[in-house]
């Protein structure tokens, strides 16, 4: 079959870049280590609320620096909706829905998730400078959806 | 020959239409909500209705008719060869609409406000889930209808290679059929028993990863009958030639094998799907971009021949010399721009990680008005300029108006679309009431006018649009009947080499021994 010369070049161009994008991705997960929510057990989803750190939802130091939250979403809000750090904290977020899916997005930062019956959704975000950050529920989860939001306050150390 | 065959098609265009006005309605009214403008209570609906009105019509609703209509159109008439079980057809053209019908029931009374995504557990009444499913059944109908017609023309031309548009048709249906089987499996194992009670949970994860199995080449189930018009119509209404025949069959083909499983590149967000999976689908969905860059190349090579023969000159001169002055080319050219930007955030929603800055913010129905609104819907305006007027021997009505309503469509949708990117980047959520929302941030503000600007525009484009189709059908003057534009290729005779892999290739991409 004959294929053009141009058409050639078109193709080895095109191949080309999407063999450089899937680099630069290699390069953006494995030297960076950003990444994504991966394989995580599939639990009742009627149980799961009741699982300690989630019947007592919020937040908790692990190390000087270190803190995990624990978050419940829900028609329509999230416990807590309103988290503080000090500035230069790194906050790993355990979080769930307990009725329908919600979503989980916090403005700033690379955390982007969702919240799906029976899937306790994990991500860390790093918090250095001072100042209020959104988190808002993303996917629609009926009528009050926009009303669903909290903050995490980056306090300045003393 | 086809005068029952077109009489299907037109009815197919008319529900198509329908469809578009009645759902583009509240495109403006969500636009302008981004903008802080809420007009939701003057008619007495949610935001979410409204919204899911838009989709499941203008999303579900008017891509899926008009391509069965188009598709039908184009086989038979590439065929030379009227359908052979056009009793089906039409039972599969009842059973699509008693599925509008039912589904458009629960979302009007407002027990079907889910979304065209529908994802569980938020619950819809049961009408909507068989009605939706009614129109997928409808469409195995047709399409076994096709496959058995294109049977006998086979029968009756043992050796003659396949007819692009037959083959690029029976692709489309091909590739539909298999996506299909996702929702389908979604909804008789999980959406319907558990909407009418007989089961008491749903498993949300497996619901989405069954819907976007079907979810993503649903979009190339509406852009193949597109790739089909460039192909094989508009280098002729260029007054070109189609570049490389073998290699527009290769894009249908790769596209039909790739575009099966990616749809864990919608879930990047979810937990629950491996890494290891979801770097698979990254790869695979930038391996079903390769086609598409083969299409670019073929179809603006077509274009260049069709520009030149024009009078065209110098590397860029020929773009200038091609009729943008007619609405159907225009039309499609300038869908064919917005989906070179549409092509490019495309590939920023595939990239792995990257998805992470875009997951569910206004970025995506800012993309895809770029794809399914744009290089689909304004080419399907574009087709309709020529197949309404030939489908009802009458003239196009007014080609001012049909040239403004294109350009209108082009430049509300750059803005549009610009708005709800930029909106997108600086983490606003897409399908959200934003006009009540408890935040609004100042950062949103100069984009959300590009937004609704640019939505007000489009709505006027879509008024033009409308009242074109419905006076050239219905009261336009009648005129001797028009032809389809129909490209010829360049290479006269193919010329094909002996190895083993030409030979599959020539027997796969002509469906020929």
């Amino acid at each position: 079959m004959r294929v053009e010369p141009y058409e050639k070049v078109w193709m080895a161009l095109s191949a080309v870049m999407l063999l450089g994008f899937l680099g630069a991705i290699s390069v953006s997960v494995f030297v960076h280590g950003i990444s994504l929510p991966g394989a995580t057990p599939r639990l009742d989803p009627r149980t799961v609320p009741q699982e300690p750190h989630f019947a007592s939802p919020g937040i908790y130091q692990t190390a000087p620096g270190e803190y995990e939250v624990y978050l419940v979403s829900m028609l329509w809000s999230f416990v807590p909706n309103e988290i503080r750090v000090p500035a230069g904290a790194r906050v790993t977020f355990y979080a769930i829905s307990q009725d329908v899916t919600h979503g989980l997005a916090i403005h700033g930062t690379n955390l982007n998730l969702m919240l799906i019956p029976g899937l306790v959704g994990t991500g860390t975000a790093k918090f250095d400078k001072p100042g209020e950050y959104l988190f808002i529920c993303h996917e629609y989860c009926g009528l009050a959806h926009q009303t669903m939001a909290g903050k995490v306050i980056v306090e300045a150390k003393p | 020959m086809f005068a029952g065959d077109d009489r299907l098609v037109r009815w197919h265009l008319f529900i198509a239409f329908v469809a578009l006005a009645i759902g583009g309605l509240f495109g403006p009214l969500q636009a302008l909500n981004r903008m802080g403008i809420s007009l939701y209570p003057v008619l007495g609906i949610t935001y979410y209705q409204g919204l899911t009105l838009h989709g499941v019509l203008v999303a579900l609703v008017w891509t899926t008719f008009f391509i069965c209509g188009f598709l039908v159109f184009v086989t038979v008439r590439s065929l030379d060869q009227p359908l052979t079980q056009r009793a089906a057809a039409w039972i599969a053209f009842w059973l699509m609409l008693v599925g509008v019908g039912a589904a458009g029931y629960a979302i009007l009374t407002n027990q079907a406000t889910v979304l065209y995504t529908f994802y569980p557990p938020l619950r819809a009444h049961p009408a909507f889930y068989i009605g939706l499913t009614l129109v997928v059944v409808g469409t195995w109908i047709l399409s076994a209808v096709l496959f058995m017609t294109y049977r006998r023309w086979r029968g009756q031309n043992p050796a003659k290679a396949t007819p692009f548009m037959a083959f690029a048709a029976l692709v489309t249906f091909i590739l539909w059929d298999i996506a299909t089987i996702g929702v389908a499996a979604e909804m008789l194992f999980q959406l319907i028993p558990w909407s009418l009670g007989w089961i008491g949970g749903i498993d949300a994860l497996l619901a989405r990863t069954l819907f976007w199995y079907f979810g993503h080449p649903l979009v190339y189930f509406w852009l193949l009958p597109a790739y089909l018009s460039w192909y094989a119509m508009l280098p002729k209404q260029a007054g070109g030639r189609l570049f490389s025949d073998p290699m527009a069959r290769l894009a249908f083909l790769l596209l039909l094998v790739f575009s099966v499983p990616v749809g864990f590149h919608h879930q990047f967000a979810d937990p629950g799907i491996g890494h290891g999976w979801k770097g698979l689908h990254t790869i695979l969905t930038f391996s079903v971009a390769f086609p598409s860059l083969l299409t670019a190349f073929n179809v603006i090579a077509s274009l260049e021949i069709g520009g030149r023969a024009r009078g065209g000159t110098g590397l860029f001169g020929w773009i200038l010399r091609l009729p943008w002055g007619e609405p159907s080319f225009a039309a499609q050219a300038l869908a064919i721009l917005l989906f070179a930007f549409g092509g490019v955030g495309g590939f920023i929603n595939a990239s792995y990680n990257l998805n992470l800055i875009v997951h569910n913010t206004a970025w995506v129905p800012g993309h895809l008005h770029l794809t399914v609104g744009s290089a689909v819907t304004l080419t399907f305006a574009g087709i309709a300029y020529w197949l309404i007027p030939l489908l009802t021997g009458r003239q196009l009505w007014h080609r001012g108006l049909a040239l403004a309503q294109v350009y209108l469509w082009f430049f509300g949708m750059a803005l549009f679309s610009f708005g709800m990117h930029w909106a997108g980047v600086l983490g606003q959520p897409r399908r959200t009431d934003m006009a009540t929302a408890v935040y609004r941030l100042a950062e949103w503000e100069v984009p959300d006018i590009f937004t609704g600007v640019g939505g007000v525009i489009l709505f006027l484009s879509l008024i033009l649009l409308i009242v074109e189709v419905a006076l050239t059908a219905f009261f336009a003057r009648r005129a001797p009947v028009a032809e389809m534009p129909l490209a010829r290729r360049c290479l006269a005779r193919l010329r094909f080499g002996s190895g083993s892999w030409e030979r599959l290739f020539l027997s796969v991409s002509y469906f020929q021994e």
